[in-house]
């Protein structure tokens, strides 16, 4: 197991935003959250990351529990988040943001290679590299948000809705680009809002709901079950 | 072929560097730089090294501090003290104030750089009234009557290579890879976090060095006036400097010299009516708000402060977009 979560509880003030949130992650899979708005997506990967601090629980990571650990030292242990809404540094360029993702890296030349690597999976970045992050499009943006993440260099990288807001064509560009990260060796926690198409691209699925997890299972299982279907896919 | 042309730009920025020393000094000493126009680059250079300091903070940092007069107070006491009551030599003052400002940089900043926006500009507010306030009541350094008879050491050599070397630290600072970890701030915090960036840490870093930086223009003032008072250093000095910052461009040193010059110069005219001054510096905001929201020399836009945003995009952490 490369992370587990073992009975997470986060709260907002007096709102409990996740009850007890218990999953894994294997080393190399592809796993979705999926869920309504307001379940506790972005909860989860911000507890993960170590931005929102949790109340009880253990996250345990390749062995050590980091539910204490500072975001920093997250980052460090290698996990990345690519928080919801990209969040790029709009008034830096690409490049600058590219570097902005390596800042606690000082193997100068691996990191080289690894605006390389960024650069192959997204050669629309390349073409663009000097240009103001403020002024991509949204599905660029998406991506330099993703390859900001992928220059820390993580063994987990969490996604937080990568469709957001993007037309079909790309979120199928995203999407296929997600499995060539995974194929090179990173583990993904995917949340989305898309189920179909998270569905289709995970290898597991946990559906939570009002801050707990509802329903568990193998992606293609849970994309023919009958309630699933009904609930998250639109019948 | 790149570094060459750093060199030659490094080696004419020295020369221009060099070149207006000695001129203002030879003009100054064959009087054709009168004392009143001494005065006036004195405070032109204190306002500079001021709205430079505070443009780390508020600028690149993007952290909206309403005190930024309390350093430069407490830097002005604590030279004025070291001169005066201890007898050292100037530079014992400077490095005095420096420190004693740095100092309080960093016990407030720790606990107040938590909140965000709005939050911390009252908070940085009060700040300043608690320093204004406890010099008015410690007897040591003369209550509300202040301190005098302070020597003046301050002269056109003391004001033109600290001016120099704020500007050159800070805008090292700014470059250097501290220094965009503090733009990440300002850009996004969460995002920051996100990369790794320890945002207390740098946003504590960045205030502390501003605060520095307001100490010693405190002492800069305090051993050129003869004589301080707390209501010196209260929150219209506070306001002036933030908005010779805002007219001049967050985040554009360049833009907090010439704003620094710009508005020293319209202070200067207007001395002998007060209250017309504040109607003018009303006036100017208004109107760099409407046609250059920039700034004179600005990159970043105002509503990138989170003051200025509504909604709170930080405040709602990563899921209010
Ligand atoms: N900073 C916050 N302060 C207070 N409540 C919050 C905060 N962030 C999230 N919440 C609440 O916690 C609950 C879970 O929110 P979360 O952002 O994790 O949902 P989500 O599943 O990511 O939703 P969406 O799909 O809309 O992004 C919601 O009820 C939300 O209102
Ligand atoms: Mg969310």
């Amino acid at each position: 197991m490369m992370i587990e979560l073992i009975n997470v509880n986060v709260y907002y003030g007096i709102i409990h935003a996740l009850k007890g949130i218990s999953f894994h992650i294997d080393e190399g899979e592809i796993v979705t959250i999926i869920g309504a708005n307001g379940a506790g997506k972005t909860t989860t990967l911000k507890a993960i990351s170590g931005i929102q601090r949790i109340k009880s629980g253990s996250i345990m990571f390749n062995g050590k529990d980091i539910s204490k650990s500072s975001a920093t030292d997250i980052v460090g242990l290698g996990i990345s988040h690519v928080p919801e809404g990209r969040r790029i540094f709009s008034n830096m360029t690409v490049m600058e943001n590219l570097e902005m993702g390596a800042f606690l890296r000082k193997d100068k030349a691996e990191i080289k290679k690894d605006f390389n690597k960024v650069f192959e999976l997204f050669p629309r970045l390349l073409e663009r590299k000097n240009q103001l992050a403020g002024t991509l499009s949204g599905g660029e943006q998406q991506m330099l948000a993703i390859g900001r993440g992928l220059m820390s260099k993580p063994k987990l990288l969490l996604l937080d809705e990568p469709s957001m807001g993007l037309a079909p064509i790309v979120v199928k560009e995203i999407f296929e680009i997600i499995k060539d990260i995974n194929k090179e060796g990173t583990t993904i926690l995917l949340v989305e809002q898309n189920a179909n198409m998270a569905l289709q691209t995970a290898d597991r699925a946990y559906i939570i709901r009002n801050g707990e997890i509802d329903i568990e299972g193998r992606a293609e299982d849970l994309l023919k079950d009958e309630t699933v279907r009904k609930a998250y896919l639109g019948g | 072929m790149n570094t060459n042309l750093f060199r030659r730009r490094n080696i004419l920025s020295l020369f221009i560097i060099v070149f207006l020393y000695i001129a203002v000094q030879l003009m100054s000493n064959l009087g054709i730089i009168d004392s009143y126009i001494m005065l006036n680059l004195i405070i032109i250079g204190i306002n500079i090294i001021l709205a430079v300091s505070l443009n780390l903070i508020t600028g690149f940092t993007g952290q909206f501090s309403l005190g930024h007069a309390a350093f430069m107070s407490i830097g002005a006491y604590a030279s004025a003290i070291a001169t005066t009551k201890l007898e050292q030599p100037f530079i014992v003052g400077i490095l005095m104030a420096a420190v004693s400002a740095a100092v309080a940089g960093v016990i407030i900043g720790i606990p107040t750089l938590r909140l965000k926006g709005d939050y911390l500009a009252i908070a940085t507010l009060g700040f300043g009234e608690i320093v204004r306030i406890i010099g008015l009541n410690v007897d040591y350094v003369g209550g509300a009557t202040g301190l005098n008879d302070i020597p003046q050491y301050t002269n056109w050599t003391w004001i033109y290579f600290m001016v120099i070397a704020t500007v050159l630290i800070i805008k090292n600072f700014i470059n250097s890879y501290h220094g965009r970890a503090c733009i990440a701030i300002k850009e996004d915090e969460i995002a920051a976090e996100a990369m790794g960036v320890n945002t207390t840490y740098y946003k504590v870093l960045a205030f502390t060095i501003g605060a520095l930086f307001a100490g010693i223009a405190g002492a800069l003032y305090a051993n050129y006036f003869y004589f301080i008072k707390p209501d010196s250093f209260g929150f219209m000095k506070s306001i002036d400097i933030l908005v010779i910052v805002v007219f001049g461009g967050m985040g554009s040193i360049l833009g907090s010299i010439a704003g620094a010059v710009v508005l020293s110069i319209i202070s200067a005219f207007l001395q002998s009516i007060p209250e017309l001054r504040m109607v003018v510096y009303a006036v100017i905001l208004f109107l760099i708000m409407v046609y250059r929201p920039n700034g004179l020399l600005g990159k970043f836009d105002l509503k990138d402060l989170k003051l200025f945003r509504k909604g709170g995009k930080v405040n709602a952490g990563i899921k209010g977009e």
